[in-house]
C-alpha cells in the first residue's frame, strides 16, 4: 500500500509458519528496529488498541459477543490469541489522530509569526490488523494521500506503519465483511499477514509475506515452510468465517436506492431511535470528518489551531449564515447513510463501509445499517440475490 | 389599425391578440402621460383603471409607521400596472407614482370589464395575461418575503 | 496519483524528519500576509487587502476561487477572492456576521492575518469566450463576481454582450458604489440595479433581481450566465434564466457550504457528492440544480 519498500513482493512467496511462542521475538525483532507495537489489549472490559511489550499483552483466551448496542467479553476455552473480532477502536486512531495540533503561532511586536511545524513520526507496528480494517485504511489512504492535496500528518505517520494483519477466523455477531467484499481474508497492502492454528495439541501462525519488509521481518524469527496441509487448514478455517457473518448487506443497487429516496418515511422512522450521538461516527474506521478548534493564551499572544474528529451527525456540522443546513435528526442520518453506501462511491469510487460491524454494535440504540439499507432495497425493487459486492476492496 | 391599437399590439402584455380583440382592447384605451413624481393613484382610491407602461418608470409603494413611504416594486417598459380593477372591491392596494416622465396607455376598467362580460373569449384572453402576471409577481414577492440578503440570527 | 513523504529510515532517531511531499507542502498551514488597507463598504461589510509577508507577489489564483482567512487566535473563514486577478494585492470582501469576520473588521492596516489557498474552482472564463455573459449578482454575492467581471472586461473583445445584473436588500446595501457607476458608463457593458425595497430617494428599479432577467440585453440560447448570492436567490436565478432560454449547462453558479479545511479533508462541505471546497465553489447548474432544490442536503 504506502511506503516505498512496503511494495508488493512478486510474485506472492509461499506460505511460511511459525510456533505461536515465537510471537514474542518477532515482537521483539520490531522493536529492535525501532518500531513500538500496537495491538489490541483487554482493558475496561473491551478489546481495544494499546502499545505492547510482549506477546504475554494480547488478550490470550477471550472472545467478544457483538449485537446491535451490545458488547461483551467472554473467556474462550482455548487459548487463541486472535480469538475475536474488533472493538471500538479502529486503527485511524494512530494514523488520523482524534486531536492534533496543526499550527502554532505567535503574537509578537511586529505581527503575527508561525512556529516550526511538527513533523516526525514514531515508526509504529500495527499487529492484528483484521481485513476489514485494512480495507478501512486503504478508504482512508484515498481520502488524505490520493487527492489533489495530501494530508502531511496522515502521510508521515502512514509511512512510519508497519502492518501485520491477521486473518479473521472468529467473526462477531454484527460482522459483514463478506458482503463487502472486504473480508474475512486480508487482501493486499499488509507487510505480513497471519492466520492463528489452534488445536491439535499445536498453536501455530501461518505467515504470509506482503511485502520485502514483511518477509525480512520473518527472517529475523524462526519459521519454516507451512505444508500444504496447514495452508488447507487456514483456507478452511477462514471459509467457515465466511460462512459465520453475523450480518449481510446487499449492495446491488444500494447507491441508486439510497439517493432515489431521499424524501422516504423511514428516514423519519430512523430518526426517531436516533440520538444523534455520533458514537457510530467515531467507533467506524472510514469517517473521518474533523473540524478545527482555535484556542488563545489568556495573555493572548499564543494560538493554537487544533484539529478534532468530529461528527456530521452534530447540529453545528453544517452551520452556515446563523443556521444549519441540517437541522433535523433525519436529514443528518440521511446524511451519514448516504455518505457511506452511495455518495462515497461517487467520491471515491468504492463504498464507504468496510462491514466491521462496530456501527452497530456500538449504537446506543442498536441501529442496524445493514436492516436500515435492506428496507431501502426493499422499497426500491431491486431483486435477485447479490453475491457480495466486487467494489469492496483490496483483494 | 390606428396609433392606439398599433401601440397596443406592440405592447409585450398584449401580444397576439386577435385584431378585433385588439379593437374591443382600444376602446377602452387612452394615452397618457405622466410627469416625474406625479401620483397616478394613491392607496385606497377606487381602481378605474389599469396600465401598461411604453416608456419610464413606475414606483408601486406603500405609506410604513417608521420608514414613511417605502417602495416594494418599480414597472418600467412593457409593464403592466394594476389588477386590483379585476376583483371587487376594486380598490387600490397600494400607491402608484412614476419615478421619471412617463408614457403609459390607460385602459378604463369598467369598459374592459364590460366586455370580458360580453364576449368570453376575449375576457379569457384578458384573464390568461394577467394570470401570468400575477403568478410572476407572486413568485416575486415570496422572493423579497424570504429576505435572502438579511443574515439571521 | 499518491505523493507521499518517504518512510524515515526505521531506527533513525526522531530528529530526521521526512522529506516534504512533492505536492502541496502543508496546506494546513496558513501564509502570513500584512494587512495593507480595511475599508468599510457598508453597515455590515468590509473590503481588507493584503500583501504576502516578507514582500513578493500573492499566490495566482483566478476568478471564482477562495481563501481560507485566518485571524490570530480566533480562527478560519473562507472568503471569495474579488479583486483584479492582475492586481499584486489580495482582496476580500466580507459581511462581518460571525466572531471570527467581527474581529477581522476590527484590524487595521499593518496587522498580520494568515492565509490558505487559493482554493475552489474559477468562474467559466475561458469557455465563455464567444458568448453573451450575463453575471447575475445578490447581495455579498457581487464580492465573487466583481473578479470574474474584471476578467471579463480584461479581454473584452472575447464575449458578446455584457450585462451584470445586481440585486440587494436597499440602497444603502449596494457594493462597490463607485466602481459600478463607472461601469455603468462604459458602452460595451450593461450595469442594471435593483433593490428589495428602496426610499422615494432611490430613483432605480425596485424588485427582486430575478425580475430584471427577462429584460436584460442578452440572446438566451447562446448566453452563459455566472450567479452568485444567497442560495434561494440562485435558485429562483436560475429558474428565471432558464425560463428565458438559458441552458442549465450554461448557467455557473457558487455555492457554499461551512469550511474548515478547505482541502477535502474534513468534510464538512459536502453537498450531495460533492466537496464544495474542491468540485466547487463554481458548479454548472445542472449538476446541482436537484441538489439544491432539496431540502437539508
Amino acid at each position: 500500500m504506502r511506503g516505498p519498500d512496503a511494495v508488493p513482493a512478486a510474485p506472492p512467496a509461499a506460505p511460511l509458519l511459525f510456533d505461536a511462542s515465537t510471537l514474542d521475538a518477532l515482537i521483539e525483532a520490531l522493536h529492535v528496529k525501532g518500531f513500538r507495537v500496537i495491538a489490541p489489549t483487554r482493558r475496561d472490559n473491551a478489546l481495544v488498541y494499546g502499545e505492547i511489550e510482549s506477546a504475554a499483552d494480547l488478550p490470550a483466551g477471550w472472545t467478544d459477543i457483538q449485537e446491535a448496542g451490545i458488547y461483551r467479553l467472554m473467556p474462550r476455552e482455548d487459548g487463541a490469541l486472535f480469538g475475536y473480532a474488533v472493538g471500538p477502536h479502529a486503527w485511524k486512531r494512530f494514523l488520523h489522530e482524534p486531536v492534533l495540533r496543526l499550527v502554532s503561532a505567535r503574537a509578537g511586536p511586529s505581527g503575527m509569526t508561525l512556529d516550526e511545524a511538527d513533523g516526525v513520526a514514531q515508526p509504529t507496528a500495527f499487529l492484528g490488523v483484521r481485513a476489514c480494517e485494512l480495507a478501512a485504511i486503504a478508504r482512508q489512504d484515498q481520502v488524505f494521500l490520493d487527492g489533489p492535496y495530501v494530508d502531511h500528518q496522515y502521510a508521515i505517520r502512514r509511512a512510519a506503519v508497519l502492518l501485520i494483519a491477521v486473518n479473521c477466523t472468529a467473526p462477531s455477531g454484527t460482522c459483514f465483511c463478506a458482503s463487502m467484499g472486504t473480508g474475512p481474508r486480508a487482501g493486499r497492502g499488509a507487510d505480513l499477514t497471519l492466520t492463528e492454528l489452534l488445536g491439535g495439541g499445536r498453536h501455530v501462525f501461518l505467515a504470509e509475506p506482503g511485502t520485502a519488509r514483511g518477509a525480512a521481518l520473518l527472517d529475523a524469527v524462526p519459521h519454516r515452510d507451512a505444508t500444504p496441509d496447514e495452508v488447507a487448514e487456514a483456507g478452511a478455517a477462514l471459509a467457515a468465517a465466511e460462512g459465520r457473518m453475523g450480518r449481510t448487506l446487499r449492495t446491488a443497487g444500494l447507491h441508486d436506492a439510497l439517493l432515489a429516496q431521499s424524501e422516504s418515511p423511514r428516514w423519519d422512522e430512523v430518526a426517531a431511535r436516533c440520538l444523534t450521538c455520533g458514537n457510530c461516527t467515531m467507533a467506524c474506521p472510514t469517517c473521518f470528518c474533523a473540524t478545527v478548534d482555535d484556542t488563545v493564551s489568556l495573555r493572548g499572544d499564543h494560538a493554537e489551531r487544533w484539529r478534532k474528529w468530529d461528527t456530521c451527525f452534530s447540529v453545528d456540522f453544517s452551520y452556515l449564515y446563523g443556521g444549519s443546513v441540517r437541522l433535523s435528526a433525519r436529514s443528518r442520518y440521511r446524511q451519514w447513510l448516504t455518505h457511506k453506501l452511495a455518495t462515497w462511491h461517487d467520491q471515491f469510487g468504492v463504498s464507504g463501509c468496510v462491514g466491521c460491524g462496530r456501527c452497530i454494535t456500538w449504537c446506543p440504540v442498536g441501529i442496524d445499517m445493514t436492516v436500515e439499507a435492506g428496507a431501502f432495497l426493499e422499497a426500491s425493487g431491486a431483486r435477485g440475490s447479490a453475491p457480495p459486492a466486487a467494489d469492496g476492496g483490496s483483494r | 389599425m390606428n396609433s392606439l391599437e398599433q401601440h397596443l399590439s406592440e405592447h409585450p402584455f398584449f401580444m397576439g391578440l386577435r385584431p378585433d380583440h385588439l379593437a374591443l382592447l382600444s376602446g377602452c384605451a387612452t394615452t397618457t402621460r405622466v410627469e416625474g413624481g406625479e401620483f397616478l393613484f394613491r392607496e385606497g382610491q377606487p381602481a378605474r383603471s389599469f396600465y401598461v407602461v411604453r416608456h419610464g418608470s413606475v414606483a408601486i409603494a406603500s405609506i410604513t409607521p417608521h420608514e414613511g413611504l417605502v417602495v416594494i416594486q418599480t414597472v418600467g417598459d412593457g409593464d403592466v400596472l394594476g389588477w386590483s380593477w379585476l376583483l371587487p372591491p376594486y380598490h387600490w392596494h397600494f400607491g402608484a407614482y412614476a419615478v421619471e416622465p412617463t408614457t403609459l396607455i390607460s385602459l378604463d376598467a369598467v369598459c374592459v370589464r364590460g366586455k370580458c362580460e360580453h364576449d368570453p373569449v376575449f375576457g379569457f384572453e384578458i384573464m390568461r395575461r394577467f394570470a401570468q402576471v400575477m403568478a410572476s409577481r407572486l413568485e416575486a414577492t415570496h422572493l423579497q418575503l424570504m429576505n435572502v440578503y438579511e443574515h439571521r440570527r | 496519483m499518491s505523493t507521499v513523504a518517504e518512510p524515515p529510515p526505521v531506527g533513525m532517531p526522531a530528529g530526521r524528519p521526512p522529506r516534504a511531499s512533492a505536492s502541496a507542502g502543508e496546506v494546513m498551514r496558513p501564509a502570513l500576509h500584512r494587512i495593507r488597507r480595511l475599508r468599510r463598504e457598508t453597515h455590515d461589510t468590509f473590503t481588507v487587502e493584503l500583501q504576502p509577508e516578507g514582500g513578493g507577489p500573492c499566490a495566482p489564483w483566478l476568478p471564482g476561487q477562495f481563501n481560507m482567512l485566518y485571524v490570530f487566535g480566533v480562527g478560519e473563514i473562507p472568503i471569495s477572492i474579488s479583486g483584479d486577478p492582475q492586481s499584486p494585492v489580495l482582496v476580500h470582501t466580507t459581511r462581518a456576521v460571525g466572531r471570527v469576520t467581527n474581529e477581522m473588521s476590527a484590524l487595521r492596516a499593518g496587522d498580520v492575518v494568515g492565509v490558505r489557498g487559493p482554493f475552489g474552482t474559477p468562474w467559466p472564463l475561458e469557455a465563455a469566450r464567444g458568448h453573451d455573459v450575463a453575471v447575475v449578482a445578490g447581495g455579498i454575492g457581487l464580492a465573487p463576481l466583481r473578479s470574474a467581471l474584471y476578467g471579463l472586461l480584461a479581454n473584452r473583445g472575447d464575449y458578446g454582450n455584457v450585462v451584470l445584473l445586481y440585486g440587494t436588500r436597499s440602497p444603502q446595501d449596494i457594493l462597490y458604489r463607485h466602481e459600478l457607476e463607472r461601469w455603468r458608463a462604459r458602452f460595451d457593458l450593461e450595469v442594471h440595479v435593483t433593490v428589495d425595497r428602496g426610499l422615494p430617494s432611490w430613483h432605480g428599479n425596485v424588485g427582486v433581481v430575478t425580475t430584471l432577467i427577462h429584460k436584460a440585453p442578452f440572446t438566451p440560447r447562446q448566453a452563459v450566465a455566472m450567479i452568485c448570492g444567497p442560495e434561494v436567490m440562485i435558485r429562483y436565478s436560475g429558474l428565471e434564466l432558464q425560463r428565458r432560454g438559458v441552458e442549465a449547462e450554461r448557467i455557473y453558479v457558487s455555492m457554499e457550504r461551512n469550511m474548515k479545511c478547505a482541502v477535502g479533508f474534513c468534510g464538512h462541505c459536502q453537498f450531495g457528492p460533492y466537496f464544495v471546497c474542491r468540485d466547487g465553489p463554481v458548479f454548472r447548474y445542472d449538476q446541482v440544480a436537484d441538489l439544491a432544490s432539496r431540502w437539508e442536503v
